[in-house]
């Protein structure tokens, strides 16, 4: 079973709903107990980076999240939330995958939020992470965020825009993506599809 | 590099498709969930629904298909029409929409795209724009932003200034202007790059044109000519004119990224 965790926001029925056209049910939950014993865990967030460690906070979702030891994939936000900083707001996150989270600069000329498909770059020596299994070097996924998180060795894949940022991160069980999967087309069913494939108990 | 986006707009009536030239005399084109899946697998790179009646006969959008859409198809959508409330915004991100679009009840109370942005984030935002080309006594032109324009015997003039709208919007919080230049809605002369460039020099978040596309050219031109960063259209997809691959094929030999 795959557990979706509520953190409240908007958006999560579209991740359900891409885990359904791949036949996997999901249970959408806030409940420590079911997201401990699941198979596989999904972090999905939109919105601000203090709202949404708040919300885990009340729920008391924090250290039960710090001591997952199946599969964890973060989506937007919900990566971002494994790091241990944030810009926004100087917000202390979940501290599982090292870096700051930082803003992009719109007056460096770039647009932000930076939306729309842009290109996945496999870092050197991540080529083989089971998550990029069948996808091509420089395939498009879909992007909605105005903060991101650096490269560093933990990169699986990156992306540009005005410089690097991690697109695509994993530090043993925990994963993330900052793009949406669920909305991005073929590779983003196969990037989830390769999240249903890892073994349950791997812990990277 | 981020992709020039090719948005298809799904102008909604009664549950189904429709366009019309210049917003009036609207025909039928066809069911709204045949075709967002002919879209999405054609590479559209978004799509926009967009419930052309419902702000101006003061109800919202009917969201019985947006539950639908979200299932069945796997790139970003975004609805508007008549989302007064941040319950109607919530209702229906939570069936799936990845945005919601806000025109009319923006223009009416700003303060709204504020609670909008606070409530769901501002990638959530968009903040339609119709606008105007007036000539003015001197024979300058200014730009003039409409409101209510689903239904003509009720369009007004908001008497806003596009530019000055476009800079507001983003100060309150939102992600994303679509700008509808109403001169060249449906008549398929191309887009307002004049109006288009100056829309984007005001603002610093994403830029979406809408109004004229009609030939490839016409795409070509927008991303060349303007920063503005994705062309959106209605009939010239929904007829065949303009198939999405051949689009792509087109802009990727000119040296503008694309998804494909």
């Amino acid at each position: 079973m795959i557990a979706i965790i509520d953190s409240g926001g908007a958006n999560i029925a579209s991740v359900r709903f891409a885990l359904g056209r791949l036949g996997v049910e999901a249970a959408l939950t806030a409940d420590p107990a079911v997201i401990s014993a699941a198979e596989r865990v999904i972090l999905p967030g939109v919105g601000a980076a203090p709202v949404a460690m708040a919300k885990l906070d009340e729920a008391g979702l924090v250290d039960c999240i710090r001591g997952l030891t199946q599969p964890v994939l973060g989506i937007c936000l919900g990566m971002q939330l494994l790091f241990d900083r944030s810009e926004e707001g100087d917000t202390p996150l979940l501290g599982l995958i090292g870096g700051t989270c930082e803003a992009f600069d719109p007056s460096a000329g770039l647009t932000v939020p930076h939306m729309g498909w842009n290109r996945l770059i496999p870092q050197d020596g991540a080529g083989t992470h089971p998550l990029l299994a069948g996808i091509a070097p420089g395939a498009h996924v879909y992007f909605v965020h105005s903060y991101a998180a650096p490269v560093s060795e933990d990169t699986v894949a990156a992306c540009d825009y005005g410089g690097a940022f991690t697109a695509l991160v994993a530090r043993g069980n925990f994963m993330g993506a900052q793009f949406h999967p669920e909305r991005s087309g073929p590779v983003g069913a196969m990037i989830l599809q390769n999240f249903i494939n890892l073994p349950a108990g791997r812990k990277g | 590099m981020l992709t020039k986006r090719i948005i298809a707009c799904l102008d909604v009536r009664d549950g189904r498709v429709v366009k019309g030239v210049q917003f009036r005399n609207h025909r039928d084109m066809g069911d709204i969930l045949e075709l967002a899946q002919r879209y999405a697998d054609e590479g559209v790179d978004e799509l926009v629904f967009y419930d052309i009646t419902a702000s101006s006969d003061g109800r919202v959008v009917d969201k019985s298909w947006v539950n639908n859409v979200a299932r069945r198809i796997n790139i970003p959508f975004c609805v508007a029409g008549g989302i007064r409330t941040i319950a109607d915004a919530r209702a229906i991100l939570n069936d799936g929409a990845d945005k919601i679009s806000v025109n009319s009840p923006a223009l009416e109370r700003p303060d709204f795209i504020t609670e909008l942005a606070e409530a769901f984030g501002t990638q959530c935002v968009v903040v339609g724009i119709d606008s105007r080309v007036e000539e003015q006594d001197n024979g300058q032109v200014k730009y003039v932003v409409y409101q209510y324009t689903g239904d003509e015997t009720k369009t007004v003039s908001s008497r806003r200034d596009t530019m000055a709208w476009a800079g507001e919007a983003q100060r309150l919080g939102a992600g994303e202007i679509v700008l509808n230049c109403m001169n060249n809605d449906g008549v398929k002369r191309g887009y307002d790059l004049a109006q288009l460039a100056l829309v984007r020099d005001a603002v610093s978040i994403p830029v979406i044109a809408s109004g004229g596309a009609g030939d490839y050219g016409h795409f070509a031109d927008l991303f060349e000519k303007t920063g503005i960063d994705g062309g959106l259209a209605a009939s010239v997809f929904h007829s065949g004119q303009i198939p999405i691959p051949s689009l792509k094929a087109f802009l990727g030999e000119r040296g503008i990224e694309v998804r494909v």
